[in-house]
């Protein structure tokens, strides 16, 4: 059944709606795939029977034609939506036991469009890292390897286990989260699409907070058609958000029409970092050009504001972290650590429940929002926010979209970077920007570097233009032809060797 | 800024956190680290400059002030480490 997952989401809608296969042969080869990529440590958890259902009740929809937009596609769940009655933990060990008595807006949406769950993938620590290794559960492995080293990487993160999940054909495709990068860069590392749509246009009900005016829902897929058409799944106003946009959500894959001639594209000549290694700058140049071939012009441009956008996100992140993070005292989920005094009991709770980076921001943002500092640290980076928000806004007077490389390195081995916290954070120098100004983007596979490891592109729009970025994509898709395959494909007999290390147990 | 062990230990206070001296010590370490490499925002001229306070350019909407929810005391219960007669409990916090 490989190749049934290894089908394009497109593919496998097609596929499905001519009778080429069943919903239920395909939920089943990606069970089989889920179950043959455990080394990996994608998942915290498997729903294998949910997903045998959904597909049984997609194939009665399936036979009488009535097919709803996602009908019996595997999909993988990040561990930050909640999901009715199934375990929700945020890959964090105060979330134990959480079983929430209600669905997520997003996932709703997917399940009610007729996608099938195959599971919860594993993450950082409420989101809040960039290589998945801060879980509760273990590190997730990236199914890429430098060829000849043997070292495990990471697959980015926060949005980990997702991403590898998706890179090593173990589900069509998968949401994420994107804070300050969470979906976009561990694409760029594990070699697939992910999209950061404006924020509002996905729903926040239902997904775990982390920094609530930076929070965005949006897809991991192996095609940017893919990611058009999970998006438009996933978007949507609800009531229940009083940030969701009030906006008609559009037939994004209708926006794939390959025709990008006399568009404006914005070189940003702020986004080079020290130490960027030779081939991003490189691919970088390739990506302008195939836009130009294309009938694209390039423009240069200037955002000055992108350096500061690093340090105002440290600020405003864990200032909403450490508000959001307050609920978690032991009272009403989750764990709870015995004290003598109420008081003793929150400290002991929220020690033994959070990982050291949770810790080390929710202290961060208790301290920028603690008396005496509010207007340094906080009022400061709101207002240097709104000069980035601000830079975008000049810029784009000039241009249609902005390309980027996405992240400044390729991915790492695991337990690299975890000394410095700083080092770890400039993996998303390139992606903060966007998350603090609310505008949409992407990740697109454009090559790999020197030692064989997948480096992603991204394209950057105006606020609800996700079809300009999603059209601008698919060119750059089709002009890099990124054809190459992981190390580690879920299932496929030649693949895998000695990747994952082995079962990951909860520290 | 370099924080000392004191002002941590009071703000994992506030924030309900349980540090141990060697934990201050170290947290003291890296929040200083941290906070000093965020102080390049000084750089920034912001003199006349709003601070942001919504990403999103709209309104926040207002609706009717009625219950459109509720009584799913069970449901709300379920999750809870502890509960007695359909309440959460907690240690003793009056004597």
């Amino acid at each position: 059944m490989t190749a049934l997952t290894r089908l394009t989401m497109a593919a496998a809608r097609d596929g499905l709606r001519r009778r080429n296969f069943t919903a239920t042969e395909l939920a089943a080869a990606h069970v089989a795939a889920v179950e043959a990529a455990r080394p990996l440590n994608a998942f915290v958890t498997e729903t294998p029977e949910l997903a045998m259902a959904q597909a049984a009740e997609s194939d009665r929809r399936l036979q009488r034609g009535e097919a709803r937009p996602l009908e019996g596609l595997p999909l993988a769940i990040k561990d930050l939506f909640c999901t009715k009655d199934i375990l929700t933990t945020a890959s964090s060990h105060i979330l134990d036991g959480f079983k929430p008595p209600y669905e997520s807006t997003v996932t709703a949406q997917l399940w009610a469009a007729g996608a099938v769950m195959l599971g919860k993938t594993n993450m950082d620590e409420f989101a809040m890292g960039s290589s998945t290794t801060t879980s509760y559960y273990g590190p997730t492995e990236n199914p890429w390897r430098r060829p000849g080293d043997n070292r495990p990487l990471v697959p980015g993160g926060s949005s980990g286990g997702s991403a590898a999940i998706v890179a090593a054909c173990g589900a069509l495709g998968a949401t994420g989260t994107d804070t300050g990068g969470s979906i976009r860069q561990p694409a760029s590392f594990t070699g697939i699409v992910g999209m950061k749509p404006t924020y509002g246009r996905c729903s926040r009900w239902g997904v775990v907070a982390f920094a609530s005016s930076l929070d965005h829902p949006g897809p991991l897929t192996r095609t940017v058609r893919d990611a058009a058409m999970l998006l438009r799944g996933m978007a949507g106003h609800d009531p229940k958000d009083s940030t969701s946009a009030p906006v008609a959500v559009p037939d994004f894959e209708a926006a794939l029409t390959g025709d990008i001639r006399g568009l404006k594209v914005g070189i940003p000549k702020e986004y080079r970092v020290d130490g960027m290694p030779g081939e991003i700058e490189t691919l970088w140049q390739r990506g302008i050009e195939w836009l130009k071939t294309a009938g694209a012009h390039p423009v240069e441009i200037s955002l000055p504001m992108t350096k500061y956008a690093l340090p105002a996100y440290y600020i405003v992140a864990p200032a909403e972290a450490s508000s959001n993070l307050a609920r978690y005292d032991g009272v009403r989920f989750g764990l709870r650590v015995d004290g003598k005094s109420l008081e003793e009991m929150y400290e002991l709770t929220r020690a033994a429940g959070f990982g050291a980076e949770v810790r080390r921001r929710v202290l961060i943002g208790t301290y920028v929002l603690s008396a005496g500092y509010y207007d340094a640290y906080y009022v400061k980076a709101q207002r240097v926010r709104t000069l980035i928000a601000r830079d975008f806004a000049e810029a784009f007077k000039m241009v249609d979209c902005i390309l980027t490389p996405t992240a400044p390195s390729s991915a790492f081995a695991i337990g690299e970077k975890s000394d410095d916290p700083i080092a770890m954070y400039l993996n998303d120098v390139f992606t903060v920007p966007a998350d603090l100004a609310g505008i949409p983007a992407i990740s697109v596979p454009a090559g790999l570097d020197e030692s064989g490891l997948p480096l992603g592109l991204q394209i950057i729009g105006r606020a609800f233009d996700e079809e300009t970025v999603f059209r601008v994509a698919g060119v750059l898709e089709e002009a890099a032809s990124f054809t190459a395959t992981p190390q580690f494909i879920a299932g496929a007999s030649s693949s895998g060797g000695d990747i994952g290390s082995g079962h990951h147990e909860p520290h | 800024m370099a924080l000392d062990k004191a002002t941590v230990a009071h703000i994992a206070t506030l924030a309900r956190i349980r540090l141990s001296e060697a934990e201050q010590v170290k947290m003291a370490d890296e929040l200083s680290h941290i906070l000093t490499w965020i102080e390049q925002l000084g750089e920034v001229d912001t003199s006349g400059v709003e601070p942001m306070t919504s990403v999103a350019a709209m309104r926040l909407p207002m609706r009717e002030d009625r219950v459109t929810d509720g009584g799913r005391r069970d449901e709300v219960l379920a999750n809870a480490p502890a509960t007695a007669h359909g309440f959460f409990t907690v240690p003793k916090v009056v004597e």
